[in-house]
């Protein structure tokens, strides 16, 4: 807000501690979550979970509403109730449902659920908007706090199981022959999925959750010729989206969140023109 | 000493009983194929002999540390996951490039390397699988129909590779195939499956059992009359009687 009210204000503060500055801030929170949307998003692009992605962050909506209505931290019940939902959606695979249509269903109902469930919170006034799209220029230092710790917890349960992970990914027979369980890799991939929609949650807002993980990991597949450069290429490209997305809501007034899928998007739709030629 | 053994196993899918009271072991050095008709739960057997699939009754029994090669049916990479043979060899132990490389040249496949799995031909692609299974050093390589959308030379050549390998390393080999025609050049004992096994001998005394004709349907033309009922409907043109001549062609390997 002082931005707007002096244009001086850049040179001014300089002196005062670099996270006092909103948009530091934001930078920093955006910058966490794009390094662990990056790989994480590049298992949703391999595994064809990009709507299990979505039936997850949308679920956020309702953790928020009961958050509110048990006076938990947001954070813990947007937790929660991913896991829950991430829990049902393995749960439903498993025994066979047709996962297209399932996912259609719970992504679209948790969503419609949680805005539901907040309207029946009276005493709070909640501002919906910075649910479904993220407050991005309002991040505090304790919510960098939590953002950093869960998207580094999330980059470290990755990197500690990054082969295990690849191989269930490629077969689950095979990681199983190598005395792997798939079933446990898919745990880990759930429970990441779950914090990083936690984390995301005040960054980009629960509707385009799913754009964070997809987009910057599907625009840096054309761009690798392994998982771990894609991997890194889709933080990287996350990072500039970020970084450009605040740029444009700073200098054309637009919204932070949507702002940086935006942004995300050009990068992919550039990417797509200097995709290599395929064989075969 | 056995490799690996499976004692009475029942497996059951969906309600449904696929294995009943099968029982097979593998001595080392030896090629065993399970051969049957689609259907027949040599899949299943093979999964269940890997311990992928939870047995019903009976029991799996294998060495202490055996080190084991698996080759599975079908393994379709998504396009998405950029992915060189080199890269994949490392799934999930980290291999040095050196014996990557090595690996694949014993294979007959050097210059997949730095090539994406997705660009591969059929032939390639199912001797890179070949080449991560020799990485384990295997006592016993494990092969679901690995010759699957290979033509007839890609096939024949596969299986005089996998003999080959025997040969050099000793390794025991357990695949399953509905390919007589293949299992006689290539097998030293052949378990004849249909939910339960049905006869199992060396590839001349199945070929002859009554258990073994009944179960294809087979006349006087024995090992012919099934290999041609399997490939009727992919490979009509290739049909003549001119397959009465595949047992010798191959010998000359």
């Amino acid at each position: 807000m002082t931005m707007n009210t002096t244009i001086t204000t850049t040179i001014t503060t300089p002196r005062k501690p670099m996270l006092d500055d909103f948009l530091v801030r934001a930078a920093l929170a955006g910058i966490a979550l794009a390094l662990a949307a990056g790989p994480l998003g590049s298992f949703v692009v391999w595994r064809r979970m990009a709507y299990f992605g979505d039936a997850t962050s949308h679920a956020a909506i309702l953790g928020v509403a009961l958050a509110l209505a048990t006076d938990l931290p947001i954070g813990l019940g947007t937790l929660i109730v991913a896991l829950a939902m991430a829990a049902t959606v393995s749960t439903l695979a498993a025994k066979g449902w047709a996962m297209d249509t399932t996912l259609g269903v719970l992504a679209h109902s948790a969503l419609a659920f949680g805005l539901v469930a907040v309207s029946f919170l009276p005493t709070v006034r909640v501002d919906l908007s910075a649910y479904l799209f993220g407050d991005i220029l309002a991040v505090s230092k304790l919510d960098l706090l939590y953002i950093w710790t869960g998207a580094l917890a999330v980059l470290a349960l990755l990197l500690w199981r990054w082969q295990g992970l690849l191989t269930a990914t490629l077969n689950e027979d095979l990681a199983h022959a190598s005395g792997l369980n798939p079933d446990r890799e898919r745990l880990i991939l759930t429970l990441a999925l779950a914090l990083t929609v936690a984390v995301a949650l005040k960054v980009i807002g629960a509707l385009l959750i799913a754009a964070m993980l997809i987009i910057p990991a599907a625009a840096a597949r054309a761009l690798s010729r392994s998982p771990e450069t894609m991997a890194a290429l889709a933080a990287a490209i996350g990072i500039l989206a970020v970084l450009g997305g605040l740029q444009l809501s700073l200098t054309e007034d637009t919204p932070a969140g949507p702002s940086i899928v935006a942004v995300a998007a050009l990068i992919f739709a550039i990417s797509a023109v200097f995709r290599p030629r395929r064989n075969g | 000493m056995t490799l690996l053994s499976v004692t009475h196993a029942c497996v059951r899918l969906g309600g449904h009983e696929v294995l009943h009271d099968v029982s097979l072991s593998i001595a080392p050095g030896e090629i065993v194929t399970i051969l049957g008709p689609n259907g027949s739960g040599k899949s299943t057997l093979l999964r269940a002999a890997l311990g992928i699939l939870p047995l019903a009754g009976g029991k799996i029994t294998r060495k202490l540390g055996l080190r084991l090669g698996y080759v599975p049916q079908r393994l379709t990479i998504d396009r998405t996951m950029p992915l060189t043979a080199g890269r994949f060899l490392s799934l999930p132990h980290r291999v040095p490039p050196a014996k990557a490389r090595t690996a694949l040249e014993k294979v007959g496949v050097p210059e997949a390397y730095d090539r994406p799995m997705a660009g591969l031909s059929g032939g390639q692609f199912q001797r890179v699988l070949l080449a991560r299974a020799l990485l384990v050093e295997p006592e016993l390589l494990v092969l679901d129909e690995p010759t699957q959308g290979l033509d007839q030379p890609g096939e024949a050549a596969f299986y005089r590779l996998i003999e080959e390998l025997r040969q050099e390393t000793g390794t025991a080999v357990l695949m399953v195939s509905h390919d007589l025609h293949v299992v006689m050049a290539a097998s030293d004992r052949v378990i004849c499956l249909n939910g339960h096994v049905c006869c199992e001998g060396t590839p001349q005394v199945v070929s002859n059992a009554p258990e073994y004709r009944a179960l294809f349907g087979l006349g006087t033309q024995g090992a012919l009359a099934l290999y041609r009922h399997d490939h009727d409907h992919t490979h009509d043109h290739e049909h003549d009687h001119h397959h009465h001549h595949h047992h010798a062609e191959k010998t000359d390997a």
